[in-house]
């Protein structure tokens, strides 16, 4: 970080230095621009429509989550292979709580208020569990992450095969189905006032902040800069929240809503879809996972760990409790992934989740976070995961066969690591 | 400045015995420390030096002997009891996360929380700046990751971590190992602020130079036994040489 003395004092600084802006961050956000603008050149103006973009963001939100959780994992030298197959036994666990379980043997009616919820909390539960029993063999009986989640990648892969006898278990409950994307949207007033909310939020996290340096006396950022910063979080919250709006829902399926409600359309009437519940959700759990990295004490433990293990030792963290707790998360993050995954595409199939793995860790390792530990942000694998989708589908949009598209992902992970190596050496092999 | 050695002392350690599988690790050793005074303990590798002072550490557990601190028996079963006599030890490979900051470095694992439970960076780093000021006032680098410090650097965040939970006793393995000449003149400085705030040091080193220069009195070991303690001041490089090397107390020779 810049170390500023105060405003006035520094005239010799950058305009970049001044705003205190991570370099990394600026980088990943110019290779994402660049993906967009070369895409939607490429596609005469299709890629960033506002229809692509509320895909693009939905599309992401499943293996965003995934990847902030993997963050963690990955800062504290460990690794999760079994994520995509997790993914598979929650949403097999939901889909059949919420198909056969719930009105089979509980005797719920189809339909019933409480089914999606209590399929929801059975996934996170189970999630939960997973996760902490994977922690437990990495923490106390001491088997490499590698090892013990390869097996994993199997071994959940499998359960998930034998719960659902391999069928597609669908339609799932409308509630639930509700988290997925399309099918769930705030509607642009609400997502107005969500939006500016956030900003506000947003607004008051920089004045504490600043507030809470300057009570202990210490150097603050000068006034324009601070308030440079607020106007871009502002411009881009509020930016994506006209993108969303400005995407309408379809007439035929307004008029099936109108109709559903027993009222006529009227004529020329438009909506917009608006912010996703799903989007919501990822939102959230980028908040609290920021918040859990940067202002806990499980967070500065788990980046302690990261950088020095023994001395994390030393210093009395239970490292073994702490790698459960790690693991513990992923796996309800994996639950919630499922959630959406599966809510997205109204049922579950047997194959959901598959190779997500890869696309969890390449996203938190283009987002910044270093397998050697101790380095990674939860904003960063975000940004990677939603770098990632849109390689996917820009290419896919522009026609590239599919084998290239792998090609060229696999490609953009080995060089953006590269990148990453090559930064950290110019700025002092951190 | 001459040590006042007529009150209680901070730290005596008497008759301690450890052995290991029949090895006299540490044979019937006494040796005690005042406020403000630093006492070497040299030898060679093996000599007994480090478990000696691991006893007092908590690390390890005497076979007998019995430990005084302020001239109460305290009972030192493992390293939470020796923080609580106040004993604080400096390893010697620092024991520092190196990719956070001095302060959550300094407070690694005694954070300090706001009303809400949440870390208190601000604090933490208003008050990781004012105990630098007083041990190492030429201190800048607050918000860079200790990584991109000074291995002189480094070793003032550690002892600042000791000193900041109120160490009355600190034990230094081996702290001017890894650094140049200048940072060597830095921990030297440290010590010195630190004798003069009353805090008693047990520094275990290789180097006679090291102890010569930043040492009150030397207590030598060789195969597990005490050679014998001597005032720095009243004796030569090669005194101490010969009390590590040949076991030969320097009264001996002036007798001989």
């Amino acid at each position: 970080m810049a170390e500023t003395t105060g405003a006035g004092a520094a005239p010799k600084q950058g305009f970049l230095k001044s705003l205190e802006v991570d370099t990394r961050l600026l980088g990943m956000i110019g290779a994402f621009i660049a993906v967009c603008l070369v895409f939607n050149l490429m596609t005469d103006g299709r890629f960033l429509t506002a229809r692509n973009v509320f895909n693009l963001t939905i599309q992401t939100v499943s293996v965003a989550i995934m990847a902030t959780g993997m963050v963690f994992v990955i800062v504290t030298r460990h690794i999760d292979l079994s994520v995509g197959s997790l993914l598979a036994t929650c949403s097999a666990v939901m889909a059949m709580m919420q198909a056969r379980w719930l009105p089979g043997i509980a005797g719920l009616e189809i339909g019933h208020p409480l089914i999606p919820w209590l399929s929801i909390l059975a996934g996170l539960v189970v999630g939960g569990a997973i996760g902490a029993f994977n922690g437990w063999l990495i923490g106390y009986l001491t088997i490499p992450a590698f090892i013990v989640t390869l097996g994993g990648l199997l071994v959940w892969r499998n359960v998930a095969w034998y719960m659902t006898s391999g069928q597609t278990i669908g339609p799932l409950d409308p509630t639930f189905v509700a988290f997925g994307g399309i099918n769930g949207t705030l509607g642009p007033t609400a997502s107005w006032i969500v939006g500016l909310a956030a900003v506000a939020v947003a607004l008051w996290a920089l004045l504490s902040a600043r507030r809470a340096k300057a009570g202990h006396g210490q150097p603050v950022k000068p006034v324009w800069a601070e308030a440079v910063l607020a106007a871009l979080i502002a411009a881009a919250i509020l930016g994506f929240v006209a993108i969303l709006n400005a995407y309408d829902i379809p007439a035929a399926r307004l008029r099936r809503i109108f109709e559903a409600r027993g009222e006529v359309m009227p004529e020329g009437y438009t909506q917009g879809y608006g912010i996703p519940y799903s989007v919501l959700l990822l939102l959230a759990i980028a908040v609290v996972m920021t918040v859990v990295a940067q202002r806990t004490r499980l967070g500065r433990y788990i980046f302690a760990t990261g950088g020095n293990p023994d001395a994390a030792e030393l210093s009395g963290i239970n490292t073994r409790l702490l790698t459960v707790k790690i693991f513990a998360i992923m796996g309800v993050l994996c639950a919630l992934a499922g959630m959406v995954a599966s809510a997205r595409l109204a049922n579950h199939s047997n194959d959901i989740g598959t190779l997500d793995e890869l696309r969890v860790i390449a996203a938190a390792v283009i987002g910044g976070t270093a397998l050697s530990g101790g380095i990674g942000t939860i904003y960063g694998a975000i940004l990677g995961a939603l770098i990632m989708q849109s390689l996917q589908s820009g290419m896919a949009m522009v026609g590239v066969d599919a084998p290239f598209q792998n090609i060229v992902v696999g490609a953009v992970l080995v060089l953006a690591v590269l990148i990453d190596i090559l930064y950290r050496k110019r700025m002092g092999a951190r | 400045m001459s040590i006042d050695r007529t009150g209680t002392p901070l730290v005596e350690m008497e008759d301690i015995c450890i052995s290991f599988g029949g090895v006299h690790a540490v044979d019937h050793v006494s040796v005690n420390l005042w406020p403000g005074e630093v006492v070497g303990l040299l030898g060679h590798n093996g000599a007994g030096k480090s478990t000696l002072i691991k006893i007092l550490s908590g690390a390890y557990r005497a076979d007998s002997g019995t430990i005084r601190i302020n001239g109460s028996v305290a009972h030192i079963h493992n390293p939470r009891d020796a923080r609580a006599c106040n004993i604080e030890t400096i390893y010697q490979t620092l024991a520092l996360a190196d990719n956070l900051n001095a302060s959550a470095n300094l407070f690694l694992g005694r954070e300090l929380v706001t009303a809400t439970g949440l870390v208190d960076d601000a604090r933490m780093e208003a008050e990781t700046a004012r105990i630098m000021a007083r041990l190492n006032p030429n201190f800048r680098k607050f918000s860079e990751p200790v990584s991109a410090l000074s291995g002189g650097q480094r070793q003032s965040v550690a002892i600042a971590r000791a000193v900041y939970f109120n160490a009355r006793i600190l034990i230094m393995d081996e702290p001017t190992a890894a650094l140049g000449p200048h940072e060597t003149q830095m921990v030297a400085e440290l010590i010195q602020e630190l004798k003069r705030q009353g805090i008693g040091i047990f520094l275990i080193s290789h180097d006679i130079h090291d102890v010569m220069q930043l040492c009150d009195r030397a207590s030598v070991m060789k195969n597990g036994q005490l050679v014998g303690t001597v005032d720095v001041a009243k004796v030569s490089d090669d005194d101490l040489l010969g009390m590590i090397i040949l076991g030969k107390h320097p009264g001996d020779h002036a007798a001989a």
